[in-house]
């Protein structure tokens, strides 16, 4: 029976959140300390051999990001830890931070330290007010007991946009401008906030930093998947019996989480079908059940790991209700900035209504893949190039859920 | 006429704090008065139109007028699934207002969310940011008691 592995999640109701003395206790800020008497150019080569990759979606190496922003001279840098967490169907940072901010402070540190930042912001989404008094709780503590040293770290909330989660995006809403995301390059870890070299990493990516700087590279790039290693949060909604989160090995098969984690469908039903990485995901049918989670197996199968949401449905399920549902709330989201983006979401939700509504032919489905085709080559950030994932993956694996609703 | 610039100017400091200021001026309103945005280009030394900008790019900003109690429904898929068009029936008919409205007294505004980052118990509504999980159609009488 496949197993949950607890790294980021290893003090989930061990440590209480509010009291930095537990986390202490737990040997917290020890690797911050180990860190701090290591070179900055060693500590990212100890990050860099791990193998760790970026946990918020686009699975770029992390050591590698740092040591483009490491060589970078600059009068200040910053390390901004992205905590929009917008992705629907994902809750995974929230528990993270919930039970154990301080060990994303302190993944945030041990960067400031690898990179030469001495300011740090913690971008925590709107709908999670309660969260940033814990973070700020948090830093008040790591302040007052002196760990963070000269390295400060701001909370700030955003206001309830999903595009806000682009790291591009992210930066400009730091700055109090209107979240649209930059042309790129330059990336952040060369021209980022105030158009400093800027670290953007994920919640879960912080919190997995002080463990490999612990133990050492080699222990976490024994565990998991070998080009993906370590573990990965997931959250599983919809169809599921248990309906819950769970840390597992990047190994562990897509039929595990849902059968073994999940139990299984609910209601005695069948699976149909499984959205993973958020509603920007591609949906997988059975037959792919046996395909690991990690970044690189996922993307074979034109699917992603994403935010390691995993959405299920049950035989009974209107996929393409779903996926209408779904381009609706990527029409609401778009920010309007490149014309691809804005009017290919509207374009692409109206003719999916067509088709739910039993008014689509088969000229729609044609349009849809064209549409779906330029958005991914020509928006301008990855909310609108993912966004026809779901659309143009349930066409290729439930094409007959379309072709019932044709006329 | 509330003194706008007393509730802004704490965050007058803070580099890019302009959402942090409205957030404050939210938090007092339950919205974004005309003359609060444009107190606040003036703390923050930009132009109206680039304070109004960043005020209607976010969902969490209203420009207009709301009620006391802000109800949110989350409509993400994992909470359509779950029944998130019934709790919006039975939300409507016991407010006797649409989604989008407030009520004639002024103590309930419908809106719809995207994901809350909730989804443990699903169909979410928010109250005032408290989230409620796994709702259905029969407790939403009950629930909205604690607020009337
Ligand atoms: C539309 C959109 C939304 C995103 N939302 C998030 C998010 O909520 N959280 C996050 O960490 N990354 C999000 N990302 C990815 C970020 O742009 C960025 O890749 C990430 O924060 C980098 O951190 P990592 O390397 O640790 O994964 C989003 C990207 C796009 C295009
Ligand atoms: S999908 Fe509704 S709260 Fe996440």
């Amino acid at each position: 029976m496949a197993e949950e592995l607890r790294i980021v999640l290893r003090h989930l109701g061990k440590i209480d959140p509010m009291n930095i003395d537990d986390y202490l206790k737990a040997g917290g800020y020890q690797a911050l300390k180990k860190a701090r008497g290591m070179s900055p150019m060693d500590v990212i080569e100890e990050v860099k051999k791990s193998g760790l990759r970026g946990r918020g979606g686009a699975g770029f190496s992390t050591g590698q990001k740092w040591l483009f922003a490491h060589r970078m001279e600059a009068d200040e840098k910053y390390v901004v830890c992205n905590a929009d967490e917008g992705e629907p169907g994902t809750y995974k940072d929230r528990v993270i931070m919930e039970n154990d901010p301080h060990s994303v402070l302190e993944g945030m540190a041990i960067c400031a330290h690898a990179i030469g930042a001495s300011k740090g912001y913690i971008y925590c989404r709107g709908e999670y007010p309660d969260l940033a008094k814990t973070l700020k709780n948090a830093v008040d503590q790591a302040k007052d007991k002196g760990v963070l040293g000269h390295f400060d770290i701001e909370v700030r909330l955003g206001a309830g946009a999903y595009v806000c989660g682009e790291e591009t995006a992210l930066i400009e809403s730091l700055e109090g401008q209107r979240g649209e995301p930059r042309y790129r390059p330059p990336y952040p870890p060369v021209s980022g906030l105030w158009q400093k070299p800027t670290i953007v990493n994920n919640v879960e990516t912080f919190a997995n930093i002080a463990p490999i700087i612990e133990k050492g590279s080699a222990w976490f790039a024994g565990i998991g998947a070998a080009k993906f290693p370590g573990t990965k949060v997931l959250t599983l909604t919809g169809d599921v019996k248990n309906r819950t989160f769970i840390e597992v090995p990047t190994d562990t098969t897509i039929r595990d989480v849902i059968f073994e984690f999940g139990q299984g469908i609910a209601g005695n039903k069948k699976f149909k079908a499984v959205q993973i990485g958020g509603t920007s995901g591609g949906f997988i049918p059975e037959t792919l059940l046996d395909t690991p989670i990690d970044f690189d197996s996922m993307r074979q199968t034109g699917a992603t790991l994403g935010s390691g949401a995993v959405f299920v449905l049950d035989q009974d399920r209107d996929i393409v209700d779903v996926v209408t549902r779904i381009t609706q709330f990527f029409e609401h989201e778009s920010c309007g900035k490149c014309a691809p983006c804005r009017e290919g979401t509207m374009r692409m939700r109206r003719i999916m209504e067509k088709i739910n509504t039993g008014h689509g032919n088969k000229k729609d489905i044609a349009l849809l893949e064209r549409l779906g085709r330029v958005m991914a080559g020509a928006c301008l950030c990855g909310l609108g190039q993912a966004a026809p994932t779901p659309v143009i993956t349930t066409i290729n694996n439930f094409s007959t859920d379309y072709e019932t609703r044709l006329v | 006429m509330m003194d706008y610039k007393e509730i802004i100017s704490p965050y007058a400091s803070l580099e890019g704090g302009i959402i942090e200021a409205f957030h404050a001026v939210q938090a007092k309103m339950n919205y974004l008065p005309e003359e609060a945005i444009i107190a606040t280009a003036e703390v923050f030394k930009i132009p109206v139109k680039e304070a109004y900008g960043v005020a209607t790019f976010y969902s969490y900003f209203s420009i207009t007028p709301r009620g006391k109690n802000i109800i949110r429904i989350c409509e993400s898929a994992p909470c359509h699934i779950a029944g998130a068009q019934e709790v919006v029936d039975a939300l409507e008919k016991e407010l006797g207002i649409k989604m989008g409205e407030t009520t004639p007294d002024g103590k309930f505004t419908l809106e719809f969310a995207q994901c809350v980052g909730q989804c443990q118990e699903t169909p979410v509504i928010t109250i005032n940011g408290k989230p409620y999980g796994g709702v259905s159609p029969e407790s939403i009488p009950q629930i909205l008691g604690e607020y009337k």
